[in-house]
């Protein structure tokens, strides 16, 4: 039950990002090119989702557990350190070069380029490559589940 | 060049959102796809399998609004392979590291207004500016 009613969240979270323009790198970059012809529409789409979220989760935390799960896996972490600082970074250079962020560069998936399955193969390896560094550091922070962040 | 659209943006924008609440709602879980997929590897069995029904729903939503008459293409790509690796490297490490993307962090962590989450989108969103910036209007331009 739970695979099921996660593909259908799937399903509707990719119609969102299809329906908003956000699988199209060209609209995502307009929005991150201040300096051009700037493309509001992201800001939109996040204010949409941020409504709807903020009302939906602020319901969520109200019920004692989720319909098929045992509890809510809210994320914990509070602190601002430097992996979330370095790796956002990271992040954001590698989202300004192409356009594409994990969400999209999977659904694009639906009509592969051999450049889009390179670069969803280089996001995987990236991902691979923080796995592999986590468990190679001897600190409390290596020890840490690679998989229980913000999300 | 690509049109602004703030009727479609907020419509879309709000079944992100709706989804979003819903995989909570459910299953328990935040919708932060980077956490997602680099869970279906390193995961265990029963972990793994709502990850990769979700991701087959968002790969399969272009089917369905196929299906309903609109029209989906492959993205326009760089034809730079250096530019795309080192893209898609950076994407994968970088979210990892800083503990979500633009779900995780940009919409599920600000809903919830967590302060790590609000830096994260703060600091994404600027260094993409600023990598478009230079490649757009830095370089000979």
């Amino acid at each position: 039950m739970r695979a099921i009613a996660s593909f259908f969240c799937g399903l509707v979270f990719g119609c969102g990002l299809l329906i908003s323009g956000m699988t199209e790198p060209p609209i995502v970059l307009g929005f991150l090119d201040v300096l051009g012809h700037w493309n509001p529409t992201l800001a939109f789409v996040m204010g949409g989702a941020l409504v709807v979220s903020a009302v939906g989760f602020a319901f969520a935390r109200r019920q004692p557990a989720p319909v098929f799960a045992e509890r809510f896996d809210w994320p914990t972490q509070g602190k601002i350190d430097a992996a979330l600082v370095v790796g956002s970074i990271l992040f954001g250079i590698g989202w300004g070069l192409v356009g594409l962020c994990p969400g999209p560069a999977i659904e694009n998936l639906a009509t592969p380029s051999t450049e889009l399955i390179v670069f969803v193969l280089a996001m995987i390896a990236g991902m691979g490559l923080y796995g592999w560094r986590q468990t190679r550091l001897p600190s409390a922070e290596g020890r840490e589940p690679a998989i229980a962040s913000d999300g | 060049m690509a049109a602004f659209d703030p009727v479609a943006g907020l419509l879309g924008g709000v079944l992100i959102g709706l989804a979003s609440v819903m995989l909570m709602v459910l299953t328990g879980r935040i919708a932060g796809i980077s956490g997602i997929v680099a869970g279906v590897v390193s995961s265990s069995r029963g972990e793994r399998s709502w990850r990769l029904a979700f991701l087959a729903g968002l790969v399969g939503a272009p089917l369905i609004i196929g299906v309903l008459g609109g029209s989906f293409e492959p993205p326009p790509m760089p034809s730079n392979w250096g530019l795309i690796v080192v893209s898609g490297l950076l994407v994968g490490f970088g979210s990892r590291l800083g503990g979500g993307c633009t779900s995780g962090h940009g919409v599920c962590g600000i809903a919830r207004l967590s302060r790590r989450s609000i830096v994260a989108t703060g600091l994404f969103m600027a260094a993409a500016m600023i990598v478009v910036a230079i490649m757009r209007h830095g370089m000979g331009g």
